[in-house]
Formats: structure tokens, sequence, C-alpha cells
């Protein structure tokens, strides 16, 4: 479980980038640290923090467009072929109030089949254990 | 990296926003006002971000002022659920859907801050207990009635059964293909007491017509899409159901007020059904004349083919029928998987086996992949539609990788299988023996 208390930290850096721009400092030998680093745009190995997201494709697409009503942990969890994504976004629309998703719609379809599509699995998969521990 | 990582520390977003609240718009969002009107936001980058980390979309976005923080900031909850364990596992937080890992579930009655949460939209935020009623009516009520929850009390002979709640997707996580919805794994499942008021004695007390099949309840959660007038979900039960002595309007969990994720301040719980049709937040039941066809009850929603069908079939609607008592079940609490136990040393392994509206015969336990089965002792139900206990001490021919599986029989005979069960769209009434992991060193 994904669990990062994101929301309220920000880094230093942006701390830094503040006080340097009120006194009218730089720090010119590190142009890529002044970018801004928001937890809330973090992307580590491939995924955006905030969201769970995998950080390819047209992902932000999917958060404007998927995480309005619920979660980003609704979609990540679920995985779906392309037809299967399809359903359940024409479930949300005649249910659940779902918007015209346009021109995005192909965009965010494919998004989703690529990066949450079906695993091969059989009828039990081997149990995983995150840590051993002993028994008293 | 590592530089980077050395240089990240913690501050406070409102320390941010209070040096130089538009500079911290213009480094936390991109986000740059319309110079003129000091609102709005030039560039989209920054309305999306925004929307996104705030969860939604910011509609008045054109007059939202410049270096005003988002009070959704502050709404969005990264703490544990409120009233419950932090180990509960969060398969969502909005709306909120959380199961409890098995370990959690050894002791008989389970604690009410274990017990899984499942919402289908957004509890109340502020729920005054005095004002609370609920209203009886539908085609098939004699009459129209409307109770405080004094008045309920006040008025009805109190009850209080242990009751087994199981969500009719607990398991869905193991279908494939792969299911939609949210993916339990085993802990969409508990077995607190539940204190309230026979449903029967209400529905008499307002007078049943004898055209009466169904009854329905509404309650006062609201739609994600935060839409007020959309009914999240209203589901129910047959009148038979209805009319079971253990089928309870409940104001209370263990001796206390019922958590305030689990329906606070009053709901109904039908033990062995899926947990859907125990209404939460509940305002009104709708005695039908006909099966009751609010949102959740038809289409596909808590549905399985009427006959089996092969794993990924396309199924229409009308081959699809109401899921009603849920299978025979059982799980491992204690040990908690992954023990390491040393050589020649017995386990006592303990567990709870339930089976909708029947009760358990039996349990077995394998540590052989199924090839050959103990059979544990197993108590009865405190009262119908309780879980049961079961036992066994298991001891391991020589070191390695074991698995532990349990298996329940109901009184019908039926019995978990080791496989998981027929597929079905919407992956409900998975089934499957529940297995821990067990090394011995």
């Amino acid at each position: 479980m994904l669990r990062i208390e994101w929301k309220f930290l920000i880094l230093l850096l942006v701390s830094m980038a503040v006080y340097s721009s009120c006194v009218g400092e730089k720090e010119p030998e590190d142009e890529g640290e002044k970018t801004v680093q928001l937890e809330a745009q973090l992307i580590e190995e491939g995924v955006h923090i905030a969201t769970g997201f995998k950080a390819e494709g047209d992902y932000k697409l999917v958060i404007a467009n998927c995480t309005s009503c619920h979660s980003s942990q609704l979609v990540t969890q679920n995985r779906a072929t392309k037809e299967g994504w399809e359903d359940m976004i024409a479930w949300m629309q005649k249910t659940q109030k779902l918007w015209d998703l346009g021109e995005n719609h192909d965009k965010i379809v494919t998004y989703l089949a690529t990066y949450y599509g079906p695993e091969k699995k059989g009828r039990r998969t081997p149990l995983l254990v995150e840590e051993w521990y002993a028994i008293e | 990296m590592n530089a980077k990582k050395k240089k990240r520390t913690e501050i406070g977003i409102s320390e941010l926003y209070s040096k130089e609240p538009e500079q911290a718009d213009q480094l936390l969002w991109g986000r740059q006002a319309d110079p003129i009107t000091r609102r709005g936001f030039l560039q989209k980058g920054g309305l999306m971000l925004m929307g996104s980390v705030l969860g939604g979309k910011i509609v008045f976005a054109d007059h939202m002022p410049g270096g005003l923080i988002p009070i959704g900031l502050f709404e969005q909850d990264d703490t544990p659920i409120p009233g419950k364990h932090p180990d509960l596992v969060v398969l969502n937080d909005r709306p909120v859907n959380a199961e409890t890992p098995a370990h959690l579930l050894n002791e008989s009655l389970t604690p009410a801050d274990v017990l899984f949460v499942r919402n289908n939209g957004i509890p109340p935020v502020e729920v005054k207990v005095d004002e609370w009623t609920l209203t009886i009516e539908g085609e098939s009520a004699l009459s129209t009635k409307t109770y405080t929850l004094q008045e309920l009390k006040n008025t009805f002979k109190h009850y209080t059964y242990q009751l087994t709640l199981e969500c009719g997707g607990n398991g869905r996580s193991e279908f494939n293909p792969p299911a939609k919805g949210n993916q339990w794994t085993t802990g969409a499942v508990g077995c607190p007491s539940w204190t309230g008021v026979r449903l029967k004695d209400v529905l008499n007390a307002v007078g049943v017509k004898s055209d009466a099949v169904y009854i329905g309840y509404y309650g006062n959660d609201r739609h994600v899409s935060g839409d007020p007038d959309k009914v999240v979900i209203s589901r129910g039960v047959p009148i038979g159901k209805a009319m079971e002595e253990e089928s309870l309007i409940a104001w209370g969990m263990n001796g206390q007020d019922l958590p305030a994720m689990n329906g606070y301040p009053l709901r109904l719980v039908f033990g062995g059904w899926p947990a859907s049709t125990s209404g939460k937040w509940l305002t009104k039941i709708v005695v039908r004349n006909k099966e009751h066809d609010g949102p959740k009850m038809g289409g596909m929603s808590y549905r399985v083919p009427c006959k089996p069908v092969p794993p990924g079939a396309k199924v229409t609607e009308d081959e699809m029928c109401i899921i009603e008592s849920m299978p025979v079940k059982s799980l491992v609490t204690y040990p908690k998987s992954g023990g390491l136990l040393k050589a020649g040393r017995s386990l006592a392994v303990k567990g709870k086996a339930w089976a909708g509206d029947l009760s358990v015969r039996e349990v077995h336990v394998s540590i052989d992949f199924g090839a050959s089965w103990q059979k544990a002792t197993l108590s009865q139900a405190v009262n119908r539609l309780a879980w049961q206990s079961w036992e066994a001490t298991l001891s391991f021919p020589e070191k390695g990788y074991y698995e532990v599986w349990a298996r329940a029989t109901d009184s019908q005979g039926n019995m978990q299988p080791m496989i998981v069960p027929g597929w079905n769209p919407k992956g409900y009434l998975n089934n499957a023996c529940h297995r821990i992991a067990i090394k011995i060193v």
C-alpha cells in the first residue's frame, strides 16, 4: 500500500526558491534543481506518486477525467482490456454522471488498456509474503 | 538523485503561502493569475494540476483569487479512516473501501474498528441524531409511518445478535479475466454484534399488505458525482428475509454506537447476505409489491449468471440473477501468513467459518496443497447467522515451505472449492479455500 504524506510536503528546494527569488539570488550552477519538485508532480520509478498512475502516455488526461468522483485507486487496482475499459466508461456515463470524454476518449482508453491491461494468471496465484516473521 | 534526496525536507504549505502567496501559487502549481483581476489561471496546466491534487475540477477557477490556499488540500485526508484500525488495507480512499487482514479477525467477536468499510458514496458529514428519522412507506405498506431514532428505541423491543456481514465482491481480486470494481482479497467480512429492533416488528406496526414481495432501503449518503438528488445505492431483500428474527434495524455495534463508516446512526443488518443489502445511514424503507428496483438492484450489480458461463463470457442483463445467501467460506485468522516456525514444533491454527443462511458443519485443514485433510475442532455459532470458530493443531514433517489451507463444509454438504469458483462478470462469490504461508526452519 502506497501511503505518502505528500500533500503538506514540498521540497526544501521550493522554500529555497521562494527565498532566493525574494532576495534576488540565483543558483546558476544547477538549473535542474530549480524546477519545482512539488510532491504532487513527483514521479518516482515511472509512477506519479500522488495518484499512483504509471506516468506514461496520457496519464494526465486520466487524472483530469477519472479522479473527480473517485480515487485514482479505483482505477489502478483494476485490470481490463480495451473493451473492458470501454464498458466501464459506458457504465459510468450511463449511471454515474461521467461526462462525454470527447476527443480524449480514445486516448484515455488506450492509456488504461496499455498500462492496466489483464495479467496472465491461473486459478490460484502464488502467496505473496511481504515479510516473514518468527512464530513465538 | 542522491543530492536531490538530501535536499528534500518538509515544510508546511501554510508556511509557504504565509510568506508569499502568489509566489507559492507559481511554485506549487505553475499558477499565474490574471495580472489585472488577480484571479483565474493564465496557463491551463496549473489549473489541471491543482485540480488533480484537489481530486476534482475547480469549477469556478476563473474566479479563484490568486494566492488562495485551496481548502481541498486540507480536506483531503491521508490519515487512517476515522474510527478504524490503521492496519486496514485501503483499496480506495474516495469513496472509502478498506478491508481487514485475516489475522485481525481472530477474535470471535469482530471489534468495531477492524470491520471492513465498503462505501458506495460519501457518508453524511454531520449527523444530528436527535433529528434522525426513519420512514416506512411503499405500495405494499398499509400506512406510512415516520419514527425518530428515539421513538424506534422506545417503541420496539431491542435485540442483539452477532451477524456475519460479507461484501458480495469479497475475493474479487482472484478472478480471471479480471472483474471490475474494488479488488477485495479476503477481508470484506466480519462478525460483530448488532443491537437494534427487528425489522419485522416495525413492518408489522406499519402494516404489510399480502402482495408485498420485497423491501428496499434508502440512506442519506451522497453520490460521488456530488449530485445531491442522485441516489447512491438502494437495494433490499425479499419479504421473507426481511421478516426473519435476526433481520435488524440497528444502531449499535458491540455495545457502542455504529462506527461512522459503518452507517452511524442507523442501518439495516441482514446476516449471511451480500452486505450491500444491509443499507447504511438508513432513512427510509419501502415495502414493494415487486422486486425492488433502486440503483444497484438491477443491471449487473450484485448479480451472477443464472446458469454457469465460461470465463470471460458476455452475459446479458436478463441472464443475470440476484445474489441471495452467500456461500460457505472460511479464513485462517491465526497465525498471520508468513510465519517462520522452528522444526519439531506443532502449530495451533485458528480461524472462522460461515455459510450464509446456513451453518457450518465441518472445517478441514491441509498442509499438503489439498492432498490430505485434517478435521478441525469447530464451535457452535452463538446465534443463527453468526460465524463459527475453528481450531486445529498441525505438525510438519520436515523443514520447508508450506501452505495451510482451510476448507469449510456447510450444513447441506456444500464445500469450499480449492480453486477459484465459477467466473462471473462482476467477480462475486469467490469462496475458494483461504491459504496462508508457513516456513518450517
